[in-house]
């Protein structure tokens, strides 16, 4: 380093004193840690089957549009393959492990996602679009979370059932939504081993990276094969999955559409099934709240995630008095929304799943103009390739309105006042959904009286969005039936009705 | 006289907490360090400072780096009243302003006529800010008129001294009375709102001071008026520096990015955006050796 061309490079020095137009640098994370095939088999009974061309689909980065690697759309056959797979494990080697053993499985499936827990955050952001940021500091995290949760249950079920034998279920095919790839995935296989049952899992078609990638994990910590079994393909796949004669249990995440032709189609049978469906949920502003902070729950509540959230805050109500200066403090704070590259770090909304999925937010936006809505977009820049949508708000809407009784599982929220508590309870509860809502407010007595009131799974209150693996998750009404997470997770996965148990 | 406006102190946690997420490099980083460095009010307030040791001070703050001339310099040096003087025949050819603390500083434990005098006194020495402690007692003895009095009187007293209200935040005791304080400060007439003395820990947080500039926000919103905002104490690191310009940016939009409404007091803080600047720059840390101490 010579002096001068220090001196030289110096003379930038800024001496005006009116304030800059400051923004930030591209902060991408690498991908040079990671490596992914381009082409996927099935992972059937401990290893993947031969890729063949001819049955394949193509899963895009919806980042920029670009074909990103391509696996196995699962037929019939291949279904029977992964079930009768899943089968013999749970005859056989997976049967006889004690709860023990599976616990130590699944620590160390929790240890090892930690492990390669920056891996796995690029993939997911790059097959699903999610910006680095959640990925990284919630996704992959959580997800190793549950694993360890359930790890500490294997062993143990016996007092999460006082007076009860506990058996386990047999074989569960679980179908999981695009929105949470990884995350979703623990939620289903770590309390399913647990209690001793195998698995067949089917990816969403758009996320199937990750799921794939944990199976060379399996495979690496030594699973006994069969007893997870993932299997790639569209809602074809899942169909076949769902009606195989020999599976003993259903878990299924995804729409309120699907999860009700599931049951349709599984309605003669004595099946165990639990679903987590669609969500519209309130988040109820009362004039008495930290109004700053809840701002930023709006944030989280519906721009987490691109608004990809069944139990996404969707629809604020907002006590009147506050409301114009809950709306205006919120179009600043959406100026500061970064959309953007998802591996970027400075990306608060990444990329839409899918042009699909685009496409369904863009026409929900336009039937709630059309039908009188006020709507407002931040200004940000947009890349030009792949599937962005701007964090918007639809303000001068009403129950009535389209947009604001269907779910639109984008970053789009509608606003609508209230007068009084009783008339937030009753708009909140006035959807055929019932996952989550929220409450804020300063006051704590109003905290229990309103969360006894709502119809939902999940109330938080001056907070949103927050998971936890002790603490039960699922829907009431058309939201699903079944609690995953904690204690109650278990229950999905035993039967409690024989005498005399594996313990 | 003062609205109590309800804080959720984990909601703000948290949005400090993504603040920090924010990955700042290259050109903006170069940006960020830049501005930190012209944001700098170099401090010194020891019962032990010297005339020697003040015009240390303000040598470093007239050659922050003597390799690199061009480097921007300080906004203000700042001082106890009785060295304001010395420190104004120092600076008085440059741009750098002379800041006194005032007011039976740090703990504001006197009569109003002694505070009133301490500021007459470093204002006629030559002070072109004065940076003065509320009186936390009356504060939380919910004496909101007095205190608010006096931040009005002394403001009176300034004239054309700008005026800096210290909240002492680390003794106010809750976010709920940060918020109270800076709103019953920018009423009374403050140009500036200042979190801490450096006496008392913790000084300035990021938590407290996103507080505060909420409260400049809204009273821009409600007055138009643009009040100023510096974290004073506890800001060692240019990593802090930026994260805390992130949170400007974030909440009172790029207008703050200036000196005029933004500063940083801190004495350790100046050596570090040094090196992180030459780094930049070059590629290659300087060892600590090459930059002075004072």
């Amino acid at each position: 380093m010579s002096e001068k061309n220090l001196s030289d490079q110096s003379t930038r020095s800024n001496q005006a004193s009116i304030s800059i137009d400051w923004s930030y640098a591209n902060a991408p994370e690498s991908t040079s840690h990671v490596s992914f095939s381009k082409h996927y088999g099935l992972f059937i009974d401990g290893s993947f089957t031969e890729y063949n061309e001819n049955q394949s689909f193509e899963s895009i980065n919806p980042a920029n549009g670009e074909s990103l690697y391509r696996c196995t759309e699962a037929n019939k056959s291949d279904v029977d393959a992964a079930v009768r797979a899943a089968r013999k494990a749970f005859k056989g080697t997976w049967g006889t492990t004690s709860g023990t053993q599976r616990s130590h499985y699944l620590y160390r499936i929790a240890r090892m996602l930690q492990e390669r827990a920056r891996e796995f955050a690029v993939l997911e952001s790059m097959d699903g679009g999610k910006p680095i940021r959640e990925s990284r500091d919630i996704d992959i995290p959580l997800a190793a979370a549950y694993f360890f949760y359930y790890a500490g249950w294997a062993d143990k079920l016996a007092y999460a059932f006082p007076g009860k034998s506990p058996i386990p279920l047999g074989v569960c095919a679980q179908i999981i939504p695009w929105n949470f790839p990884l995350l979703m995935l623990a939620w289903k296989i770590a309390p399913a081993l647990a209690c001793g049952n195998t698995v067949v899992l089917k990816p969403a078609e758009t996320t199937s990276l990750n799921a794939l990638k944990f199976c060379e994990l399996l495979q690496d910590i030594g699973l006994p094969d069969g007893v997870v079994n993932i299997i790639t393909g569209s809602a074809k796949t899942g169909e076949y999955l769902v009606q195989h004669p020999d599976i003993d249990k259903i878990a299924f995440t995804g729409s309120t559409g699907v999860g009700k032709v599931i049951q349709q189609s599984i309605a003669k049978r004595q099946l165990p099934a639990t679903f987590e469906l669609g969500g519209k949920g309130a988040f109820i502003l009362f004039d008495d709240a930290a109004l700053n902070e809840a701002v930023e729950g709006i944030v989280n509540a519906i721009f987490f995630n691109q608004g990809h959230v069944c139990c996404a805050g969707s629809r604020l109500l907002v006590q009147e008095g506050v409301a114009e200066k809950v709306i205006n403090l919120l179009k600043k704070r959406m100026q500061h929304l970064i959309v953007g590259d998802p591996l970027d770090k400075n990306t608060d909304i990444g990329a839409v799943n899918s042009k699909e999925q685009l496409e369904t937010i863009q026409r929900y936006v336009n039937t709630g103009i059309q039908e009188g809505a006020t709507c407002f977009e931040s200004s940000g820049h947009l890349p030009t390739s792949g599937y962005y949508f701007p964090p918007t708000i639809l303000t001068g809407v009403s129950q009535s309105s389209t947009v604001v009784q269907e779910e639109i599982f984008g970053p789009v929220l509608t606003i609508q006042t209230f007068r009084t508590t009783d008339e937030a309870i009753e708009k909140a509860n006035n959807t055929p959904y019932g996952l989550a809502n929220g409450i804020w407010t300063d006051k704590g007595s109003k905290i229990f009286y309103v969360g006894s009131k709502l119809k939902s799974g999940v109330v938080w209150s001056n907070t949103y969005n927050k998971f936890d693996p002790t603490s039960p998750f699922g829907g009431f009404k058309e939201s699903g039936k079944g609690r995953e997470g904690g204690i109650s997770g278990l229950h999905a996965y035993v039967k409690l009705d024989h005498n005399g148990g594996m313990y | 006289m003062i609205d109590r406006i309800p804080i959720d102190a984990v909601g703000i946690q948290e949005r400090v907490a993504r603040v920090c997420t924010r990955s700042i490099k290259k050109e903006s980083k170069l940006q960020a360090l830049d501005l930190a460095l012209r944001m700098m009010d170099l401090t010194t307030l020891e019962g032990s400072d010297s005339e020697g040791k003040v015009r240390q001070l303000c040598n470093k703050a007239l050659h922050p780096y003597t390799e690199l001339p061009n480097i921007p310099s300080v906004a203000a040096v700042c001082v106890y009243p009785n060295r304001v003087a010395l420190a104004k025949s120092i600076l008085n050819n440059s741009s750098i302003s002379i800041a006194s603390v005032a007011t039976a500083f740090p703990s504001g434990m006197s009569s109003l006529i002694i505070k009133l005098d301490d500021v007459k006194f470093a204002v006629s020495e030559g002070a072109d800010e004065i940076d003065m402690v509320i009186s936390r007692g009356a504060f939380l003895s919910g004496e909101y008129a007095k205190v608010y009095d006096e931040i009005a009187q002394i403001k009176e007293v300034c004239g054309t001294a700008h005026l800096k209200v210290i909240l002492e935040t680390g003794e106010l005791g809750s976010l709920e009375n940060v918020r109270m304080a800076s709103d019953l400060a920018m009423k009374a007439g403050a140009d500036f709102i200042k979190t801490s003395t450096g006496k008392i820990s913790p000084a300035a947080t990021m938590p407290v001071v996103l507080v505060m500039l909420q409260a400049i926000r809204d009273f821009h919103e409600t007055t138009g008026r643009k009040i100023g905002m510096k974290p004073a104490g506890g800001i060692r690191s240019s990593k802090q520096a930026i994260q805390y310009l992130v949170m400007v940016k974030e909440t009172l939009g790029n207008d703050w990015l200036d000196p005029s409404l933004f500063r940083f007091g801190a004495s350790s803080l100046a050596n570090d955006v040094l090196m992180q600047w030459i780094k930049e720059k070059t590629g290659r840390y300087q060892s600590l050796n090459y930059f002075s101490n004072d």
